[in-house]
């Protein structure tokens, strides 16, 4: 089939007798329909659009007609051409969205597997209710100082106007270190440092002392022989028992929420003069219940004592009573998380069971 | 100091139905604080009955029981005699006796039932004193009523509780140290009457009026204290009264052993019980001797040396030469002043004459004794408190008084009343001290009407005044002290809340903020934070492996520890944490990461003493100084332990075994997180395994501390899971060691060029020498340098390991050329090869 044909008719060159397109379009319609997959479409893209497809053919035929014919054949043709890539593109896209949709749906996974390849570790809830009472602290101007454990007996004891003799130097449970002359104890409060800041920071002062002390006391459920304070000092001038109490309050409300009710009652301390002990209203009975367990039907919980620096040492620390007051406070940490969060038994905190303090969050 | 209601009301008005709970809450509001309510816990029906028979039944057992037909009244609901199995044999038929019926709740929370027994039901139970918490009638089974309320109108099925006071309530207070008179009716019936304003009578004048006045009639007593403490005579006053022919058989009458029992002490003798009495209703301790057995006088000295007294407690005692002494005319000792009596001078039997000591010592002298005998008797209590001097007098007479009526005796006319007393105090107060420390606006004649109030003598004039606390308030020396009490007569309550306005701080320090971040660091990587008490022993150092050469064995030793296992204060944190993971891992659990931040204290072997000072004394400089040089350095530590997976196994597939890398892992994070480069290098140090021990050093060449893998022999004597790794950091080190700002050089954007070498060098040489010298080598334009693969094997020969690194270049300023890169790396290896004796692998 080479060099022009002049002698044809028309109507034998079946390939582009338009009933003969149509059907081929047809055909590659319904072809093209059926091809469920990608790999169909493909076998009937090779069919209906590669070169041995019909319409190739009729294609092809073209050139051999007589110039007048050519034109309306080739018109037809390209139509039908046209119409079959259209439809493969269509199908085409059709059958590769629901292969990739398909793709996501076989890559489902279970999205409620907890994958604990290396759990979180946490803080001790003790160290963050130190921290969330410093941060009190520090948000109303003060400052956060700290101390030895290992502490002499001077910033101890006779800074804080605990005389040798007297019986609450004595209460104090207090663990010596040898020999009995070293003039040294582990501390029994954070008031040491009470006499360090004033003597090494002057005045006006106004400093927070969260930090460990110690007590010989067996560990059982409510003692423990090492536990935490908060110590507060304040030394300024005009310094009340009014600030005291306006300091408290804001401490207790921020720790426990506003609706905490507190009082001042009257007490002793060496270091103190006066001196006052702060509750809490019961935050379980609310003081309605005479039976409750957790205030012995008082209605009001201990929490710490407090009270106006007792002259004797603002002077053991250089400071002049004349001209300057101040107020100090200490209250355990440890309880106040025992309030917050009904830890009932001491040993847990000291413990260091891990499954304790995976109940807490990284703060409280 | 328990405070029977009806006692209190001897001394000041209480009115009618007043509670026990009102009470404690009228007397917190003074500062007497309420430590329990005590009595009115019987509920239920208790009942008067009468016997109607009892039949004794002889048990196999061998005891014999009575079934009784009691008469309860009505008390039962039917009216019909009440069937009851009696184990006690002091009562017989037509007795009054008092039954607890079913139903009832007897102290202790004790629940009586009809319940079977002997054969019978017993529904209820015929009750003894003690059943009920009364004092022992002496009859040591049931309470027979008839004799113990005699002529008492009784009806069987009567209520028994009100009948013998089993309502009366007892207001248990706690009593500060500055407040000694508390420890008395007569002080806490005062300070109700401050709270109140209830009605109070004093019972001292009365009875101070009534006693004689010390004479040369009295007994002989001399005051000898050669060496008084801190310049106080031992003995600021000795009262004596004699009272002859008393009968030593007489009873305690059972009002005052009520009142006793319910203020829990426990009646002994009329003698004991009536001094007892009496130092509870007024707070003054006495004594009485037998007054045959001592000839006179009584002489008041100080211990000598090798002295000893065998005390009322039967114990024999080496004095101490501090000790003051009540002695027989100088030479027999007869008790420790106002601690304690001697066992041969006791009252007895055949007691007929007594001679009472109502006596006043320095508290500092009896403290000091009571301590050092162990011995915090009653008395002790108070006179090391203050007692009021002049107490003596009256209460002598109060003892007196009851001998005369209860014991039938006869008091001598004569009387002593010896000592040169106290100085009487007076304190220049201004008058606007108190609005000034406290807060509220207290006019001047509120201040003076409080002070007078509580018992002062207040002279004014002007702002000022002169004020003299009364003698039984030894405590009110300063003008504060007087400020509390005017805050606490007009109530703390009264007391506004004022925020101060400090100048305003710094937050916190970069040190307290640093110390945060690591721990929330070390917690985000999976560790638990654990604190543990400081106490470690030598044993446990031991265990560990740290040797008595090692500045860790010099720990602060505790004079008085809990225990022997915890007498040294730490000077590592291992151990707590040790005992920490192994508590853990006894409750089951297997994979572990802990991390303690705590002090430890290093002493330096110098034994330096630290210097003590009266209170209100600032010491000179050198003193300070060398107060704060005795107290040891206490760093602040940062230590972890790990045991099990450090990542776990499980569906995801296979995890990981904490290993000695985890331990540099950690080191790696927290210089990272500090800012900080930390370099570690082979060590070997207790309690770690030698080959497995890295020190960790700072840029500046400290030393931070070491981590590693702990000993086999330490994990097997501490009971540690195998292979147990730990690490132990100075974080005050590591902290310094951060100080000062980064310096931010530009990131270049041109192309990085990348070039791996391979090196083989010994064993023995440590990758980071390798990789210092390739750093050195590789000059400017390196960025990184990483070790992606380590191999040691057949393949690099015996005694070699092969280190692949990826070298990466970068200038800031242009794209390096190939030539460049191959240059830079070419240097690196042979920088490496002169240092460490490596050879390109396959080269
Ligand atoms: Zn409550």
């Amino acid at each position: 089939m080479s060099g022009p044909n002049t002698q044809y008719d028309p109507v034998e060159v079946a390939a582009l007798d338009p009933a003969q397109i149509d059907a081929a379009v047809q055909s590659a319609i319904e072809g093209i329909a059926a091809a469920d997959s990608l790999e169909a479409l493909k076998v009937a893209r090779t069919e209906h659009q590669g070169d041995k497809s019909p319409l190739a053919l009729a294609n092809r035929e073209i050139g051999a007609l007589p110039p007048t014919a050519k034109a309306e054949a080739g018109k037809r043709v390209g139509q039908a051409r046209g119409r079959v890539a259209q439809e493969l593109k269509a199908r085409q896209q059709v059958l590769e969205a629901e292969r990739d949709e398909r793709i996501l749906a076989d890559e489902r996974v279970d999205m409620t597997l907890v994958p604990d390849r290396r759990p979180l570790g946490r803080r001790h809830p003790v160290e963050l209710m130190g921290q969330q009472m410093a941060d009190v602290m520090v948000g109303m101007g003060w400052e956060i100082a700290e101390g030895p454990e290992v502490e002499a007996e001077w910033f101890t004891f006779d800074a804080l106007n605990f005389d040798q003799d007297h019986p609450a130097r004595q209460m104090q449970d207090t663990f010596y270190v040898e020999p009995p002359d070293a003039g040294l104890v582990l501390r029994t409060h954070t008031s040491p440092v009470q006499a360090r800041a004033m003597l090494e920071r002057g005045v006006p002062l106004y400093i927070a002392v969260p930090g460990r002390v110690f007590r010989t006391d067996e560990l059982d459920a409510t003692h423990m022989p090492a536990f935490h304070q908060l110590e507060g000092l304040a030394v300024d001038e005009g310094l009340t028992m009014a600030h005291l109490k306006g300091t408290l309050d804001r401490l207790a409300a921020e720790l426990f929420g506003p609706e905490i009710t507190t009082r001042l009652r009257p007490s002793y301390f060496p270091f103190t003069e006066p001196s006052a002990e702060m509750d809490l209203r019961c935050f379980v009975c609310h003081g309605n219940d005479p039976d409750c367990r957790t205030c012995g039907g008082t209605g009001w919980i201990e929490w710490g004592g407090c009270g106006m620096v007792n002259e004797n040492v603002l002077r053991a620390c250089g400071v002049d009573p004349r001209k300057y007051s101040g107020f100090a406070f200490g209250m355990g940490i440890d309880r106040a998380l025992m309030f917050r969060t009904g830890v009932a038994d001491m040993r847990e905190m000291i413990e260091g069971d891990v499954r304790f303090n995976s109940q807490f969050g990284m703060e409280i | 100091m328990r405070v029977p209601v009806e006692w209190l009301r001897e001394y000041v008005e209480v009115a009618p139905g007043t509670t026990g709970a009102d009470i404690a809450a009228s007397l917190v509001r003074v500062g007497l604080e309420e430590e329990g309510l005590h009595g009115a816990d019987i509920t239920g029906p208790l009942v008067v009955g009468r016997v109607i028979s009892a039949d004794p039944e002889p048990q196999k057992n061998g005891k014999t029981i009575n079934w009784c037909q009691v008469d309860v009244g009505d008390a039962n609901g039917t009216g019909e005699p009440q069937g009851i199995v009696c184990g006690a044999h002091n009562f017989v038929a037509g007795d009054w006796v008092v039954c607890v019926l079913p139903g009832g709740v007897l102290p202790g929370d004790f629940s009586i039932a009809a319940r079977k027994t002997y054969g019978h039901v017993s529904a209820g139970m015929i009750c003894a004193a003690d059943e009920l918490g009364l004092p022992d009638d002496g009859s040591g089974g049931i309470i027979r009523l008839a004799e113990l309320l005699p002529g008492a109108d009784l009806v069987p099925g009567q209520d028994a509780v009100a009948l013998l006071g089993l309502d009366r309530v007892t207001v248990e207070i706690n009593v500060t140290p500055d407040r000694g008179y508390c420890f008395s009716l007569r002080g806490v019936a005062r300070e109700y009457s401050h709270a109140t304003g209830a009605a109070f009578t004093d019972p001292v004048p009365t009875l101070a009026r009534r006693a004689p006045h010390g004479s040369d009639d009295g007994f002989a007593v001399r005051l000898d204290d050669q060496a008084p403490l801190r310049g106080q005579p031992g003995c600021r006053r000795y009262v004596t009264r004699t009272v002859r022919g008393i009968d030593q058989g007489a009873p305690t009458p059972a009002w005052m052993a009520t009142r006793l029992t319910e203020a829990g002490m426990r009646p002994i003798s009329l003698t004991v019980d009536i001094s007892n009495y009496v130092m509870l209703a007024l707070g003054q301790p006495t004594h009485t001797f037998d007054l045959a057995s001592i000839t006179g006088p009584i002489v008041v000295r100080r211990a000598a040396a090798g002295e000893t007294l065998k005390t009322l407690d039967d114990q024999e005692r080496s004095l101490f030469d501090e000790d003051l002494l009540i002695t027989d005319g100088g030479d027999r000792v007869l008790g420790i002043a106002g601690v304690m009596g001697g066992a041969d001078t006791e009252i007895s039997g055949s007691t007929t004459d007594v001679l009472i000591e109502a006596a006043n010592f320095d508290p500092v002298s009896i403290a000091r004794s009571a301590r050092r005998h162990k011995l915090p008797s009653e008395a002790a209590r108070r006179f090391e408190r203050g007692v009021d001097i002049e107490l003596a007098p009256a209460a002598a007479q109060l003892i007196v008084d009851l001998l005369v009526e209860y014991a039938g005796g006869v008091a001598d006319e004569g009387a002593t009343d010896v000592g040169d007393g106290l100085p009487a105090v007076s304190i220049d107060l201004d008058l606007t001290l108190p609005t000034r420390l406290v807060g509220v606006a207290y006019d001047e004649d509120e201040v003076v009407d409080v002070l007078r109030q509580i018992g002062c003598a207040v002279e004014v004039s002007g702002d000022r005044a002169r004020v003299r606390p009364p003698t039984w308030r030894p405590d009110l020396t300063t003008g504060p002290d007087l400020v509390e009490e005017v805050a606490r007569i007009h109530g703390y309550d009264a007391i506004p809340s004022v925020v101060p306005r400090p100048p305003g701080g710094r937050g916190l320090t970069r040190s307290q903020q640093a110390r945060r971040m690591v721990a929330e660091l070390l917690a985000g990587r999976g560790l638990q934070e654990t604190w543990s008490a400081p106490f470690i022993s030598a044993q446990v150092l031991q265990r560990l492996g740290i040797d008595v050469a090692d500045p860790r064995s010099q720990a602060v030793k505790i004079a008085n520890p809990l225990s022997q296992e915890a007498d040294l204060f730490r000077t590592t944190l291992l151990p707590g944490l040790f005992d920490t993971l192994r508590r853990n891992v006894s409750r089951g659990a297997r994979d572990l990461a802990l991390f303690e931040v705590g002090l430890v204290a290093l002493p330096d072997g110098q034994g330096r003493t630290a210097p003590t000072e009266e209170p209100g004394i600032r010491p000179d400089d050198a003193t300070l100084a060398r107060i704060r040089a005795a107290v040891p350095p206490q760093p602040r530590q940062v230590a972890f332990a790990l045991t099990g997976e450090r990542d776990r196994t499980a569906w995801w597939g296979p995890g990981r075994g904490a290993d000695w890398t985890d331990a540099l892992e950690i080191v790696r994070d927290l210089g990272q997180a500090l800012g900080l480069t930390l370099t570690t290098a082979a060590a070997e140090r207790a309690p770690f395994h030698p080959g497995r021990c890295a020190v960790v050093t700072v840029p500046d060449g400290r030393t931070a501390g070491w981590v590693g893998e702990v000993h086999p022999k330490v994990c097997e004597a501490l009971e540690l899971p195998a292979r147990t790794v730990a690490g132990e950091l100075d974080l005050d080190v590591l902290l310094a060691a951060s100080e000062g700002d980064t310096l931010s050089a530009p990131v270049s954007t041109y192309p990085m060029a990348s070039s791996d070498v391979a090196l083989v060098v010994d064993d023995t040489v440590p990758a980071a020498r390798v990789e210092a010298a390739l750093r050195a080598g590789a000059g400017e334009h390196l960025e990184a340098a990483a070790l992606f693969d380590l191999y040691s094997g057949e393949q690099v020969g015996e005694g070699k390991k092969s280190l692949a690194y990826r070298l990466q270049f970068r200038a800031p300023d242009r794209t390096l050329t190939t030539s460049e890169v191959n240059a830079a790396r070419d240097r690196a290896v042979s920088r490496a090869e002169q240092e460490t004796g490596a050879f390109q692998r396959g080269a």
